[in-house]
């Protein structure tokens, strides 16, 4: 390969060699940009913010007589997110470019203290990422345990319908934020830049904002408790969304912040896919993984535009008094009602789609079998992301829309099913004579298609109009769609996590306590959710605090697996912390004898990922096959490379640890 | 096992496949199909059971192929097992054309199929059930119709019957064998209609008049409940109606109209939508009646229909 690759090596972005021009003076290390000073700056600025609301709208109640100053609580969330991203030193450097200055390149660091700042290493945040969507999800978990604490029983209350409505509608807003960015996130920057042979994502500095402003969405949301909570769930209809106190205020603030965040990830991993991919990595030879990740990212370019839009016209809808969703004033609560689920069905498949990806990962290297059906994977995941534009008003069935829209809306909604089950051809063609091990990632790989297999069925049944008016707003909905998104993406992630995070983080989690947490996850996940397809057909509707007595028994059942399945999370998080921290075991390069490019480079993964930008000769799916080619030709091992994989051994404190010390850090050839 | 040919496995698993199909198939349609909810008191109840059982009909093979196929490989092609075979790889595995068309054109058929079928019968039954908005354009052939007003608020549903003075109930009368017209509107925010046994659900929208139609078939009691989350006691917006005989109907739709006739002239003009007085100090209602959905409705007035 005498492809000269100098000049694609990428941007400098280590910050081991001076900027040119005039010194900076640097802060002290304290000062720098880091979680401590991100939260000194939300809370500085949520004071800021207060102030000034109160200043300028002095006394204004959207609600008369509550004492909250709508426009003081949205200026506060608002600027407590400017103050926290400035503390994260987030607009560091377009501040810097605007006044004409160098920007300052971040510390070079190699201490624990780097995953608790900016970064632009994709691995980094990557991690971050991840941290940050486990505090989502066991967040949104616990609220989960709440709502089915009081739905022990019919009549007995634990929380009182205001308490309660405020808990299921946390539980459902945290849950759908953390949903939208927990494959993306975590591994969708981890490992698209590793998998299409690039040093690192298109922009990294947008990279880490959307982490930061990811994470500023979760602290925005959970003031919506202190502030009262909302009641409208994580749906937001309308008119109750105007007459609700200020916890609504964080609801909207917090998913406009989110939808931030989800806009900039999106297009980020667009760019990397499109543009960043190494020679020879050919659109057929893209990994699956990377197809569902375009396909997500484009969703989540479009979509989340629509949901920002919308949240802006509830804030001034609350605090200038338009009538964007008020009908008397002449809006529409259908204005909502449409731009809500306009964004919000794209949504749904924001959160499958990478789901279907690690699947389609998965399967290949535990059956030792090329993927069935290449194609028809990557044009299945197109074909969805293009459909779930198409579908948005089978969530408005019953609502009074013009009722000759709904077969149109009843035809795209079960065309979707037609690209949907390419992925179950994918994953049965490769299980066809394979040689199949029960290995804990593959186990969550399996128990993905059978939870999703379920979802998807029972989506057809909420897609068919006539049916869909006995189990619409029901708990049949609500089974459906945890089955698709708890059973199929947090299935998905969790086996994804199984698989790569030995990858990750250089460390082998135990197996006996990741079967644990795999069969114990299964078993009620689905003694949680398969009652309540019956509560819903037997006449539950969702969001209810009481119920009818005869649904006592089935909702009990639901709600004590549902205990043990937030158990199962101790597991895992059991086995996280003893794996990673207290007995690590360090992991060798290739556990699973995958042939995916991630898994050929060094271990730990150098800060540049490629010593030279390899060069693709095939796609990672040639198992099986004697005389397969190798995945991709990765240059020359340079010296300080193989002293730095000599030494993995020995390494278990931090994962990029080695290669600081051998050579200079840095694994690029030098540039003649 | 497993070094058996593509055909011999193929064959295994089509007559597992077709076995259980089609036993759990009869099973389904005899022992559950008649108690699958919401039962048969009016037509679109009926209706959505009938479509329910279609459906689950159709998705039980599709499922058990998929069950039997993966049973079957996890316990033939599992790899732990003492001479388990090298799975082959090549272009071969990769893909095959005629079972990835074969596969296309199946789903595509059942998709159609079941969106035909959809289709029929949400047009035939006049909108089964489901709210069809201000201009229905699927209505019930039947001229003798019972309109009645159902109006969500925070967090009540009360009723009224127009071709009766516009009484206004918290009951929920109606009268067996009779095609119903339910206009369903809010007065603050969106709730939704959900006689759960008569097979009717349609959103409450403020200022909107959401028609749903059906017809009463059986006697009896039924549930009513907000199905859309509408603030702190939704949980508790649910009510109870009963299906009785026409005779029965009009003796209480009658004396209630005589009975309550003093708080009916306290009340709003009837009318399709109402528009709540946002700018006013006393928080009234005044009628929003914009050219509303103006069917025959001449449901006996003044004496039952035979």
């Amino acid at each position: 390969m005498a492809l000269d690759m100098r000049e694609s090596i990428g941007a400098d972005f280590s910050g081991d060699t001076a900027p040119p021009g005039p010194r900076v003076r640097r802060l002290p290390k304290w000062l720098g940009p880091h979680l401590g000073r991100a939260l000194v700056g939300a809370v500085g600025g949520y004071a800021l913010g207060h102030f000034l609301g109160n200043s300028i709208a002095s006394g204004y109640e959207n609600v008369q007589g509550n004492g909250q100053n709508d426009v003081a609580t949205v200026l506060a969330l608002s600027i407590g997110v400017v103050g926290w991203l400035v503390g994260a030193g987030m607009l560091d450097y377009p501040v810097a470019k605007i006044f004409g200055r160098e920007p300052l390149p971040p510390t070079p660091s190699k201490s624990w203290t780097r995953y608790f700042g900016p970064a632009l290493d994709h691995k980094i945040i990557g991690l971050q990422y991840t941290v940050v969507v486990l505090l989502f999800f066991f967040t949104g978990g616990l609220l989960a345990m709440a709502i089915r604490t009081e739905l022990l029983s019919p009549t007995n209350h634990l929380l009182g319908p205001g308490t309660y409505i405020s808990v299921v509608s946390e539980h459902g807003t945290i849950m759908m934020m953390m949903a939208s960015s927990i494959v993306i996130g975590p591994l969708g920057n981890w490992l698209v830049p590793l998998m299409i042979g690039s040093r690192r994502m298109a922009f990294p500095r947008v990279e880490s904002f959307s982490l930061w402003i990811f994470a500023a969405g979760y602290l925005v949301i959970l003031t919506a408790l202190p502030l009262g909570g909302f009641p409208t769930g994580w749906t937001g209809y309308a008119p109750l969304q105007t007459q609700a106190t200020a916890g609504m205020d964080a609801y909207l603030v917090g998913f406009a912040v989110i939808g931030i965040g989800m806009i900039c990830a999106g297009f980020n991993l667009l760019a990397t896919i499109i543009n960043y991919r190494a020679p020879g990595m050919t659109w057929d030879r893209v990994p699956i993984f990377v197809w569902s990740v375009l396909a997500t990212g484009a969703l989540l370019t479009l979509a989340t535009p629509t949901l920002v839009a919308a949240g802006l016209f509830g804030v001034l809808d609350r605090t200038a008094q338009t009538a964007f969703y008020v009908n008397e004033h002449g809006g529409s609560s259908f204005l909502w009602e449409n731009l809500f689920w306009f964004f919000g069905h794209p949504e749904v498949y924001i959160m499958a789609l990478p789901g279907f990806g690690i699947v389609a990962e998965i399967m290949p290297v535990f059956t030792r079998k090329p993927l069935f059906g290449y194609r028809i994977a990557a044009a299945g995941m197109i074909g969805v992301s293009l459909l779930s534009f198409f579908v948005w008003q089978h969530h408005l069935f019953q609502s009074g829309i013009n009722p000759d829209m709904r077969p149109l809306f009843m035809l795209t909604t079960e065309l979707i099913s037609i690209p949907t089950g390419f992925i179950f051809l994918n994953t049965m063609g490769t299980l066809w004579k394979a040689k199949i091990r029960y290995e804990v990632p593959m186990l969550f790989a399996l128990a993905m298609s059978f939870n999703f297999l379920i979802g998807g069925i029972s989506g057809v049944f909420l897609s068919d109009v006539p049916v869909d008016v006995t189990v619409h707003g029901g708990f049949f909905v609500l089974a459906h769609f945890h089955y698709t998104i708890m059973g199929g993406l947090v299935f998905a992630f969790f086996g994804g996590l199984y698989f790569w995070l030995p990858k990750m983080t250089g460390k082998t989690m135990s197996e006996r306590l990741g079967k644990w947490h795999f069969w114990t996850m299964f078993i009620f996940f689905n003694f949680t959710f398969f009652p309540l397809f019956l509560v819903g057909l037997l006449g539950q509707p969702r969001r209810v605090f009481e119920y009818a007595q005869n649904l006592q028994t089935l909702n009990d059942i639901s709600s004590v697996s549902a205990f043990c399945l937030g158990a199962s999370f101790i597991i895992f998080v059991v086995n996280f912390v003893w794996s990673m921290f207290i007995d690590p075991k360090p992991a060798s390069r290739n556990p699973w004898n995958s042939r995916g490019l991630e898994w050929q480079t060094p271990m730990p993964v150098p800060p540049y990922n490629f010593t030279r930008i390899p060069v693709v000769l095939a796609d990672p799916y040639h198992y099986g096959q004697a005389d397969a080619r190798e995945v991709a030709d990765l240059g020359p091992r340079t010296l300080a490379l193989t002293g730095a994989v000599a030494s993995e051994a020995p390494s278990a404190v931090g994962s990029h640890e080695t290669t600081g010390e051998e050579g200079s850090g840095d694994p690029r050839p030098p540039i003649a | 096992m497993s070094q058996g040919t593509e055909t011999h496995h193929f064959r295994r698993l089509i007559t597992i496949w077709v076995v259980l199909a089609v036993a759990l198939d009869l099973v389904f349609y005899f022992a559950v199909g008649p108690h699958v909810p919401p039962g048969k008191m009016t037509s679109s109840a009926s209706g959505a059971q009938f479509d329910f059982t279609v459906l689950f009909l159709i998705a039980l093979p599709v499922m058990v192929a998929v069950w039997v196929y993966w049973a079957y490989a996890l316990i033939v092609w599992r790899g732990s097992r003492a001479g388990a075979m090298e799975p082959e790889g090549g272009p071969k595995a990769r893909g095959h054309l005629g079972i990835q068309v074969g596969w296309i054109a199946t789903t595509t058929v059942i998709v159609l199929g079941v969106f035909i079928f959809g289709t029929l019968e949400l047009i035939v039954p006049a909108g089964a059930g489901g709210g069809e908005g201000p201009t229905p354009i699927w209505t019930p052939t039947s001229h003798d119709v019972l309109p009645v007003q159902v109006i969500g608020q925070q967090w009540a549903w009360t009723y009224r019957y127009p071709t009766f003075g516009g009484f206004e109930s918290r009951q929920l009368m109606l009268p067996v064998d009779t095609t119903v017209e339910f206009h369903v509107t809010s007065l603050d925010v969106i709730h939704s209609f959900w006689a759960y046994q008569l097979g009717v659900k349609a959103d409450a929208n403020p200022s909107q008049d959401n028609i749903a139609f059906t017809t009463t078939e059986q006697l009896g009691q039924f549930t009513v409940r907000c199905s859309e989350l509408c603030g702190l006691w939704h949980g508790a917006m649910y009510n109870f109606g009963r299906v009785v005989s026409k005779a029965q109907f009009f003796v209480w739709a009658q004396s209630t109209q005589r009975q309550s006739a003093v708080n009916t002239k306290l009340l709003p003009p009837f009318s399709y939508t109402y528009v709540p007085d946002a700018n006013g100090a006393d928080g009234g209602l005044y009628p929003d009646n914009v050219d509303p959905y103006s069917k025959v409705q001449q449901y006996g007035a003044t004496s039952p229909s035979k």
